[in-house]
């Protein structure tokens, strides 16, 4: 019989679960999972909805907690404050010590901070941990104690902490760098319309707008932040900071392992020391892979490593592989998925072609990203209308053209029953355009369940 | 418009107490003649009970319904015990005849029921003699009241999309002093309703005119809760609209739901009754119609003609045919959330409480031990009541036919469907009966799991483990747990909401009916993951 590992894994986030998981159906493994954040895995994705009151904290917790238990998987809590792995242990801030066989790194972000004047004071805060949330509900309870947040950064994170202070009627002030909403990733038509949403909700968006510092009360709580293009004060009580996230791995600054942004992987999800890997949020790739980012803060990307390390962990050394690039979100009401690559302004390849079709009513649209010469489908943002994963994972790797998408499209649709249809409309729009007579086919269940 | 919210909910306490206040209306009395006639048309063959109501209750005394009601029941109780008496001293001499002639004497129904028919004769006062004004002070107010309180959140909640905040901030729908308070008032409603009909007497005044008005005859208990169940739904439906407004699927159901409990549970039975047939509900199938193979109502519908006849055969082709074979095209939520009354009112009286369905594995197993517990038992009670009509025994397999048809009656029928059903909405959540008692759910839902072609189908890669789909779902199901492996959702107790395909953040459920092949698709590794991994793990 094989000899048991003690598999040790930093983080109880998505990867690192994942992980367990796997590695648990596959091995008799010891496994043990140290977290400093919470004692059970939960949802940080979900954090906004017990704030805005749809959930209770325990509600995002995908496991009741006899599941651990039941599959032998060990969890401690405690905070890791240096790694020694020539004797392959790990020390805990209370000088506790753990030693492991194989040790993942799967320690997630924090939130990035850029040294404002101000940004550590009582009422600023992230939107990452579950200690954020406790600190805005401190904060932030109700539209009597904080009267106006201001929320600094135009990205996924901060249109989430907008929202969420709007569910309780605190007036938002909306810090965006950029000259519209995270347009380095949306196209502008889609960037315009997602402005226009947030301005629809009562959101005070500043575009093209800076933080210059924020400024302090006699008690070292916020009392206003400076606007660095005009100088302009704003009252405020909290302030969000929302400008990305890093990776979490301070705790790794006397340790030998080798680190950048992140910490340093191969393909395998290896580091530079042996039996020791990491995975999701903290691990960058030392060469993207095609078109993604080194470092990937996303939770399908941290779920996909956990899924293919676990395979290596238990003696099926694998490469992590991604498949089609897919991605989703929401902005208040308008819900965004995408499949493949479609690029911004910046950035974008000079063979990428943009289709876009919006709705009347401003809150639906779709953008095809195709070759220009090719006709080659590259690539599709859909605002308001649900599609179907399976498909456009499909068409991606058949390498269908854009033609072809546009006159299946209804394969794709995964709205709810009786919603109203918009392929014919996208189809007439399309051919327009492109001088093609392509007409739109019905739904087809045999096509949608043909495997690639 | 909070300022109009608040006014809404101030005149809808004023309607809603009112409505209670009502019940303590009134003076109740008969003259002999009134009283002699009544007993005439009930048939009573024995002299003292008439002599019993005669002091009871012809009086000029002005009594409470409280007080009629105690002297009714007494009565009663002194004309049984009479009778049980001599039942049990000719028992003793073994004088088997003069023992047999006893039972005649006896009266049989609920002493409540006595109560109630008699009240109804004898009631006198504000609320019998304005019953118009009444019901604009008591339903109108209510509706008036609830509408105010409903119609505003068309701008308070609002673009249209999700607006779910604040429910877990809430007493009302948190579990809180007033889910509390809505609990003691609906179980009370209950109890009365099933247990004490005669203290709800003046409900019944209110709606005589319009009782009258459709079928011809007075209103009962029964036609108040039927009527009070419309509005309710009516009212609670516009929340609904209002609510998951941007939603098609929601708008659709919500009026399907309330075309088939005004027209086909409500209206069509009042009708059939004013047309001298037995008022039947087509919709209502057995054995949610538990007692649709019951010996009156079985006799009911051979004297009723040629229409008694083809509510027989309709009757028994809808659950034998036309129930699972709707389920295996459309699942089971053709009938649970598009046409059935239960899930009619769970559909909108319910659905602020729909979160508090219990999601843990422990409450899946009390569910699945529960619901086909009492489905066994339905089937086994209306064999033993088959077996007893058409042989004319009394019982069957050691079972008394009277006892398990009581029993079933008490406990699933009143108990579990009414007091605990709906009762415990705030605090349990809306489907408590739908998911652990109905023994229709319990029969649709075989079909569901093993010959449908309903599934949700999981968006691939997409979910983010929020929750929301299970905190959401109102049977309990943990949607989560199937969508963050991809697999799609094919559980007998799912009642095809589609909440939580609404709550999903990234378009990740979508209730679909297609090609059985393939419907169910265990998953390890997720789609958007290495090809050749999935394929290896996947189909290992």
């Amino acid at each position: 019989m094989k000899h048991m590992d003690h598999i040790v894994i930093i983080g109880n986030g998505i990867s690192g679960v994942t992980l367990a998981r796997h590695i648990r159906k596959n091995s008799e493994n010891e496994i043990t999972i140290v977290s400093a954040e919470t004692e059970y895995f939960f949802s940080r994705t979900a954090l906004m909805y017990v704030y805005m009151g749809h959930m209770k904290f325990e509600h995002t917790q995908p496991y009741e907690s006899w599941f651990w238990k039941k599959n032998s998987i060990n969890l401690k809590k405690g905070y890791v404050k240096e790694i020694d792995t020539s004797n392959k242990q790990l020390i805990f801030s209370n000088n506790e010590l753990l030693s492991y066989d194989k040790l993942v790194l799967a320690t997630g972000s924090k939130p990035a901070k850029f040294g404002w004047p101000g940004q550590d004071l009582e009422g600023v805060m992230g939107m990452y941990h579950k200690q954020d949330l406790e600190n805005l509900e401190k904060h932030a309870p109700n539209n009597k104690v904080c009267k106006r947040a201001v929320i600094v950064g135009g990205g996924l994170i901060g249109i989430e902490l907008a929202e969420m202070l709007h569910s309780r009627n605190i007036a938002v002030t909306f810090l965006v760098r950029e000259s519209s909403f995270w347009n380095g990733v949306l196209p502008t038509a889609e960037s315009e319309m997602i402005n226009r949403h947030i301005i629809n909700n009562h959101i005070d968006l500043r575009l093209n707008t800076n933080l210059k510092e924020i400024k302090s009360d006699e008690n070292g709580c916020v009392k206003s932040v400076i606007i660095e293009e005009t100088g302009e004060e704003i009252t405020c009580n909290v302030v969000g900071l929302t400008t990305g996230v890093a990776p979490n791995i301070a705790f790794l600054k006397n340790s030998n392992i080798e680190t950048n942004k992140g910490i340093l992987v191969n393909r395998f999800l290896e580091t530079t020391i042996k039996d020791v890997y990491a995975i999701g949020d903290c691990a960058e790739q030392r060469a993207a892979i095609g078109n993604r980012r080194p470092i990937e803060a996303v939770w399908y990307t941290g779920r996909m490593m956990g899924e293919t390390l676990a395979q290596t962990i238990c003696g099926n050394r694998i490469e992590y592989k991604p498949g089609h690039w897919f991605n989703s979100a929401k902005f208040f009401d308008i819900e965004y998925q995408t499949y493949g690559w479609v690029f911004g302004e910046k950035g974008r390849p000079t063979y990428e072609k943009h289709f876009h079709w919006s709705h009347p009513d401003d809150t639906k649209c779709i953008t095809i990203a195709y070759d220009k010469d090719s006709s080659l489908f590259l690539g599709i943002n859909t605002f308001g209308i649900r599609m179907r994963h399976e498909i456009f994972d499909k068409w991606l790797t058949e390498k269908r053209d854009v033609n072809y998408v546009i006159e299946f499209l209804a394969d794709a649709n995964f709205d709810p029953e009786f919603y109203s249809l918009y392929e014919k409309e996208i189809t007439t729009k399309f051919n327009q355009e492109n001088g093609t007579s392509i007409t739109s086919r019905k739904k087809s269940w045999k096509r949608i369940f043909t495997k690639a | 418009m909070k300022i109009l919210k608040q006014a809404g909910f101030v005149i809808f306490l004023i309607g809603l107490s009112i409505f209670t206040g009502t019940l303590f209306t009134g003076t109740f009395n008969l003259t002999s003649s009134e009283l002699a006639s009544f007993v005439t048309e009930k048939g009573y063959k024995n002299e003292l009970i008439l002599d019993e109501l005669t002091k009871a209750v012809v009086t000029t005394e002005e009594l409470t319904i409280f007080e009629f009601s105690n002297r009714v029941r007494k009565a009663y109780k002194t004309s049984n015990d009479h009778y049980d008496a001599l039942i049990a001293s000719f028992d003793a001499d073994k004088n088997w005849d003069k023992k047999g002639e006893q039972y005649q004497y006896k009266i049989y129904g609920k002493p409540h029921t006595l109560s109630f028919e008699l009240a109804k004769i004898a009631g006198k006062g504000p609320t019998k003699e304005h019953a118009g004004i009444l019901w604009l002070l008591t339903f109108g107010l209510g509706i008036i009241g609830a509408l105010l309180f409903i119609l505003p959140n068309f701008v308070l909640l609002g673009k249209a999309g999700i607006k779910n905040n604040g429910i877990y901030l809430e007493a009302s729908t948190n579990r809180g002093f007033i889910a509390w308070l809505v609990l003691v008032y609906l179980v009370s409603f209950y109890l009365v309703l099933y247990f004490m009909p005669d203290y709800v007497v003046n409900w019944t005044y209110i709606l005589d005119p319009i009782s009258k008005t459709l079928n011809g005859g007075l209103a009962s208990q029964w036609f108040v809760y039927g009527f009070l169940y419309c509005i309710i739904m009516l009212v609670m439906a516009s929340r609904m609209y209002i609510k998951y407004r941007h939603n098609k699927y929601q708008i659709i159901r919500t009026t399907s739901v309330l075309f088939f409990q005004i027209v086909f549970a409500f209206l069509i039975p009042e009708i059939m009754t004013s047309l001298n047939m037995p008022g039947y509900d087509f919709k209502n199938a057995f054995p949610l119609d538990y007692d649709f193979f019951f010996d009156w109502n079985l006799d009911s519908l051979r004297n009723s003609g040629g229409i008694g006849i083809f509510i027989l055969v309709w009757g028994i082709v809808l659950t034998l045919i036309i129930v699972p074979v709707m389920v295996y095209f459309f699942g089971k939520r053709w009938y649970c959330s598009w046409v059935c009354g239960c899930g009619g009112l769970a559909e909108t009286l319910g659905d602020p409480y729909r979160q508090h369905s219990d999601k843990s594995l422990n409450s899946w197993k009390l569910e699945r031990w529960l619901i086909h517990f009492v489905l066994l038992f339905s089937l086994v009670m209306t064999l033993v009541t088959l077996y007893t009509y058409f042989t004319g025994t009394d019982s069957f397999l050691g079972i008394n036919s009277q006892w398990i048809k009581d029993t079933y009656s008490f406990l699933i029928g009143a108990w579990f469907a009414g007091v605990i059903g709906t009762g415990f909405y705030p605090i349990f959540g809306n489907r408590v009966w739908c998911r652990f008692g109905c023994p229709l759910a319990a029969y649709l839902g075989f079909v569901q799991r093993f010959k449908s072609r309903f599934r949700i189908t999981t968006n691939g890669g997409q979910c983010i483990s929020c929750g929301n789909c299970s905190t959401y779902c109102e049977q309990g199901i943990d949607v989560r747990a199937y969508a963050q492996k991809g697999e799609n959702i094919v559980r007998s107790s799912c009642v095809g909401c589609g909440i939580c395909s609404a709550v999903c953040p990234r378009g990740v459920l979508k209730l679909e009916n297609g090609p059985e092949n393939g419907r169910i698709n265990p998953t390890d590794i997720l789609l958007g993951n290495d090809v050749d991994l999935m394929e290896l793990i996947n189909n290992k």
